[in-house]
């Protein structure tokens, strides 16, 4: 297993180097692929538990650079359950997009170096779980920053990309300094930078380094505390979350295979994946998986609303995906210790891995779609399940399973994630589960106008794509139907001890209902243009029929779908969205132009006036620190 | 005597002789062809970079005047690096220059000068070092003969350094007058931080301040670096600031030691002020030269945190970052002295498209930008993160908070370039450059100490092995 790991890395390392084709690409990521699925067989199944707890194991571990006696920088491979399981989510989505991408990129100019940033990106999201240190995962933290840029901006002739990229660079980047901060922090306190000797270190109350980073205070809050909102914040950067999700929706100017390898099921949980490595932490510092929570919550309420009012399909992915990702973070933020409180932790990477599948299927699909429409817009699609029948049934999948619908994956993921909620704070699980309701009804509001509503002349028609488009979808859907049937507690859970999984019956009654609510509506408003709309109603059944022919419920919920969700909450949210929280980021970016306009004027290009400086600064130090500031 | 003469000066010595071999090759260089010349001269200074590697030598000379050790030499060896990769890199444009052998000539004087101020130990010698260093290099300033620009800044810089030495001078005086020694050992024991003490120390800080630009002593750097010749600029922004550096950090940490508190909040404001300016500065310039002229200052204000740390991290970080920032700045600059030579282009929109035609120029530039903006892998990003941790160990978080933020405001503006570079159209980009073999050779160099000295430990490791 260790050379497992070795090797996968040894792979990507040459592969960078190699200007690779599409089917170089994609066959070295299924050399990937079964060696990680291998290591987890072995790390699962074949070696197991010992004493029913998963060893955390550090393969490979080397100092690399020593500061003090007690700091070091090292580098190494950790696998633990988390890092096993992504192992597996990366690479089995990266070869589902690269092979994907052989078909939707054809006649790309050029396509090696597409694929070599494919490989780029994969190669430091692969670092980036393995990592055993902090540092470490800061530089492929970074990395993953720098390829997800060259990425988004491949579409350099496109000014909307170039702006796009730059964009997403510099905001996570600047979430990146709250990471940077709480890395110096947490390494300055608990004197190292790995993660197994910080945890041990700090969670251990007796010891000197808890002591000084739990006393150490700054504006009334422990240094501790401090550090993890710190690099929560750059959590938050990269995983899209309130309030600096804004790079986000415009990175879907990308290839839409990138947005879902990057956009959908690697990059933006990095951030989830964040907090759960330094869980432990996390947990001893209340405030911070508070704020974790409803981060997270508002970020899942938000991105859904918005979503409602979105009509271009890549867009409404997108926020979908920060939805799904804030309920991941609040999930692991309504988690504590202790063996019943763990489940949110459970629940949260579960959801990650079954969002991983259905969200890039929707992305792929979705790009299947542009593909042959030519168009990002809703309005410009309808009535495609004639052509793409093969898209159609995996779109639907997928939608099926986001919106939380038994037997598909994620219903069980959604359905653990609340039943969390629901044990640690009534108030975040009402939200979540309106939350969910809405997910329902945005997701098929944008199934049923892609594919029913009426049809559209599709000028210039082609194949649905080649197999190398179709198989991924197939393999993907096969995978949201089936993973959610992984007994995932047994697996991965807060101790790393096999814990048995949660899964009551009764309680997904209510998620369930509302998913299908929403679902019906969807249902009802978008489908209803449709030529076909009555013979559907039939075969719908009487919950449908009932409703169509009261014409006054009808409209009523017309009314609050249209009027109010739409214009009063859906707007404003997408108007705050907009001209708010993107337009603080804008006016900082104004004003230091500005700034830096104004005290233009003091490089003159005057020697007298230079002298004339230097001069003032000589006596404004001599006056601040002789007389002043002793 | 003789002997340690001989041991302890060996790089001084080297470099003297192949300054009046040079004196010597002007004299009978009607027989030589330039090229010749050139190859010649570069021979001379591998010679003198090798020669440096095998001097290991400590001890002290002339009455204490001069010292030297370990990390003095390995810092003058980076010099050393340094002004071979410049001397490369400037092949094109000295190949058609009239008075060649002059400009290797003053060059090394410089150089030279610095050799002698790493090495001093005594004010008085470094304030004669630092004018050796200083004088010739407004003369090279003004190498770009028939460019009225060029003379406008040698001015600019004989007027400016002329004042700042004043004072310096004065700084030295009154220190002297109140502690009677010059000497650096001797100078510790006899401070007592008084307001007159304080105030020459002050003078002394800005006299560095003035070199190294920091804010607000920066004024004539965009000046001088516009008007001066590329590799002038590149030589000014690299050898000589991180020169001053080196003995900046020395100094502070031993002779000044007993002021600790004192210079430590002058830094912590100085290194504010360099970085905030030098990045608002940066973000508007079009010319490429003014551009890497402010990105250079707000460098300087990071190198500041890093030795605002005062201890053994601190200098080790402040040295391996300047090895990096040798490189990176090196390589941004090598790339403009290629193109500047041949095309006589240096505004931010002459790069719009450039990669269309010149990919792997582009490519060296992208990576100097890059390790220059501190993203990984390049070794910018760990000559960075180090200074960063040195500057934490003190605990002053907001000084480490608006680094931060400024290294995000940094990343802006050199992204403004990659993006002229990669992804602005142009109807009429640079033509294809043909570049000769010994500029390609630095740019080389470059990307491999870009690449290397980050990601494998051992430079890092024999710095602090150095200090130990």
């Amino acid at each position: 297993m260790p050379l497992c790991g070795f090797v996968v890395l040894g792979l990507f390392g040459k592969k960078y180097f190699s200007k690779s084709s599409g089917v170089i690409g994609s066959l070295l990521l299924l050399t990937c692929t079964l060696l990680a699925l291998y290591t987890s067989y072995n790390y699962f199944i074949v070696e197991g538990p010992i004493n029913g707890t998963y060893p955390t194991l550090t393969v490979f571990h080397i100092t690399w650079l020593s500061f003090s006696n007690n700091l070091s920088i090292d580098l190494g491979i950790l696998m633990d359950p988390i890092s096993v399981m992504m192992l597996v989510v990366v690479t089995f989505i990266s070869f589902m997009v690269h092979l994907f991408s052989i078909g939707y990129m054809k006649g790309e100019e050029r396509l090696a170096t597409y694929f070599s940033f494919l490989s780029l990106f994969t190669f430091s999201m692969l670092g980036l779980i393995i990592s055993s240190n902090l540092f470490q995962i800061y530089i492929f933290w970074e990395l993953v920053g720098v390829s997800s840029f060259l990425l988004i901006g491949f579409y350099f002739e496109k000014p909307a990309a170039v702006a796009a990229s730059k964009k997403a660079f510099v905001v996570t980047r600047f979430a990146d300094l709250g990471f940077l901060i709480g890395i110096l922090l947490l390494g300055y306190y608990g004197d190292s930078f790995e993660f197994s000797t910080l945890i041990r270190q700090l969670t251990d109350t007796q010891s000197l380094q808890f002591t000084a980073i739990t006393t150490a205070s700054f504006a009334g809050v422990s240094i501790l505390t401090w550090s993890l909102i710190l690099i929560f914040m750059g959590g938050a950067g990269k995983s899209a979350m309130f309030p600096l999700h804004i790079w986000l929706p415009d990175a879907m100017e990308g290839p839409t295979p990138v947005s879902a390898l990057i956009h959908a099921a690697t990059m933006v949980v990095a951030g989830v994946f964040l907090v759960a490595r330094l869980f432990p932490l996390f947990s001893i510092a209340e405030t911070a998986l508070n704020i974790v929570t409803f981060v997270g919550l508002i970020s899942a309420f938000l991105a859904a609303v918005i979503a409602c009012t979105q009509t271009d399909i890549k867009r409404v992915l997108a926020y979908s995906t920060m939805s799904q990702i804030g309920f991941m973070m609040f999930a692991i933020g309504s988690s504590n210790v202790g063996i019943e409180n763990s489940l949110g932790y459970t629940a949260s990477l579960f959801h990650l891995f079954t969002h991983a599948f259905f969200k890039s299927l929707l992305f792929l699909a979705a790009g299947a779609i542009i593909h042959i429409v030519h168009s990002n817009e809703m309005k410009d699609m309808g009535g495609l399940r004639k052509y793409m029948p093969i898209t159609h049934l995996t779109f639907l999948i997928a939608c099926l399973a986001i919106a939380g619908i038994p037997p598909f994956a994620g219903f069980f993921s959604k359905e653990e994630i609340l039943l969390a909620a629901y044990h640690s704070n009534k108030i975040v699980f009402f939200i979540a589960l309106i939350t969910s309701g809405l997910t329902a009804f945005y997701m098929f509001r944008l199934y049923f106008s892609i594919f029913w509503n009426k049809q559209k002349e599709l000028h210039h028609f082609h194949h649905e794509g080649t197999w190398t488009m179709k198989l991924p979808l197939v393999l993907l859907a096969t995978c949201s139907v089936l993973v959610g049937f992984i007994p995932f507690g047994k697996y991965i859970s807060f101790n790393n001890k096999v814990a048995a999984s949660h899964f009551d019956p009764i309680f997904s009654i209510a998620p369930v209902t509302i998913a299908v609510a929403g679902i019906l509506i969807a249902l009802w408003i978008y489908k209803n243009e449709s030529n076909k709309a009555k013979q559907l109603a039939v075969s719908f059944g009487s919950i449908y029929r009932a409703a169509y022919h009261k014409f006054y419920v009808d409209e009523l919920y017309l009314f609050i779908t249209e009027k109010i969700i739409f214009n009063l909450v859906g707007r404003p949210a997408a108007w705050i969205d907009k001209n708010i929280v993107d337009g603080m980021m804008n006016g900082i970016a104004n004003s230091t132009q500005n700034i830096s306009f104004l005290i233009r004027k003091v490089q003159s290009g005057k020697i007298q006036h230079y002298l004339l400086y230097f001069f003032a600064g000589i006596i404004s130090m001599l006056v601040v620190f002789i007389y002043l500031w002793k | 005597m003789l002997s340690d003469f001989l041991q302890l000066m060996l790089q001084e010595l080297l470099l003297t002789i192949i300054i009046f071999i040079l004196l010597f090759l002007k004299l009978s260089s009607k027989e030589l062809s330039k090229v010749n010349l050139l190859n010649i001269i570069n021979l001379l200074l591998l010679i003198n970079l090798i020669g440096g590697f095998f001097t290991t030598n400590s001890g002290t000379l002339f009455g204490d005047m001069f010292q030297t050790n370990d990390l003095l030499i390995f810092e003058k060896n980076i010099l050393n690096v340094g002004v071979l990769i410049i001397s490369l890199q400037s092949y094109d444009w000295l190949k058609t220059h009239k008075h060649l052998v002059e400009f290797y000539i003053l060059m090394l004087s410089t150089l030279l000068g610095m050799y002698f101020m790493l090495s001093s130990n005594n004010l008085l010698m470094f304030y004669l070092a630092l004018e050796l260093s200083t004088i010739p290099l407004a003369a090279l300033t003004n190498f770009d003969l028939e460019k009225r620009q060029s003379s406008e800044a040698a001015f600019k810089m004989i007027i400016s350094s002329a004042f700042s030495s004043t004072l310096l001078l004065f700084g030295i005086s009154l220190l002297y007058g109140t502690i009677g020694t010059l000497n650096f050992v001797e100078i510790p024991a006899a401070l007592n931080g008084s307001p007159l003490q304080l105030f020459s120390f002050i003078l002394l800080l800005t006299g560095f301040a003035f070199k190294i630009s920091a804010v607000p002593f920066h004024l004539w750097t965009a000046d001088v670096y516009e008007g001066a010749p590329v590799a002038v600029t590149s030589y000014l922004s690299v050898i000589s600031k991180g020169a001053v550096l080196f003995v900046f950090t020395s100094v502070l940490y031993t002779v000044f030691e007993p002021l600790s508190t004192s210079w430590y909040n002058m830094l912590f404001l100085l290194s504010i002020l360099t970085m905030i300016v030098g990045n608002l500065f940066a973000l508007r310039q079009q010319n490429m030269k003014r551009f890497l002229a402010f990105s250079s200052i707000a460098q300087v204000g990071f190198i500041l945190i890093g030795i605002s740390g005062q201890n053994i991290v601190s200098t080790a970080s402040v040295v391996f970052f300047i090895v990096i920032y040798l490189f990176s700045n090196l390589a941004a600059f090598g790339v403009l002295t290629i193109v500047s030579a041949q095309t006589g282009k240096e505004s931010m929109n002459d790069f719009n498209g450039f990669y269309k035609t010149n990919p792997t120029l582009s490519w060296v530039l992208a990576l100097a930008l890059f390790s220059l903006a501190g993203i990984p892998p390049t070794a910018g990003f760990f000559g960075k993160f180090f200074l960063l941790l040195a500057g934490a160990s003190k605990g002053n978080y907001l000084l480490i908070t608006i680094a931060a933020l400024n290294m995000v405001v940094a990343l802006f503006y050199y992204l403004r370039v990659i993006q002229a570079i990669f992804m602005t159209k142009n109807e009429k980009p640079i033509e294809k450059i043909k570049v000769h073999l010994f500029p390609k050779l630095a740019l080389l160099l470059c990307v491999i100490g870009i690449i290397c000295t980050g990601i494998f430990n051992t430079v890092y490791n024999y710095i602090f092995s150095l200090l130990k």
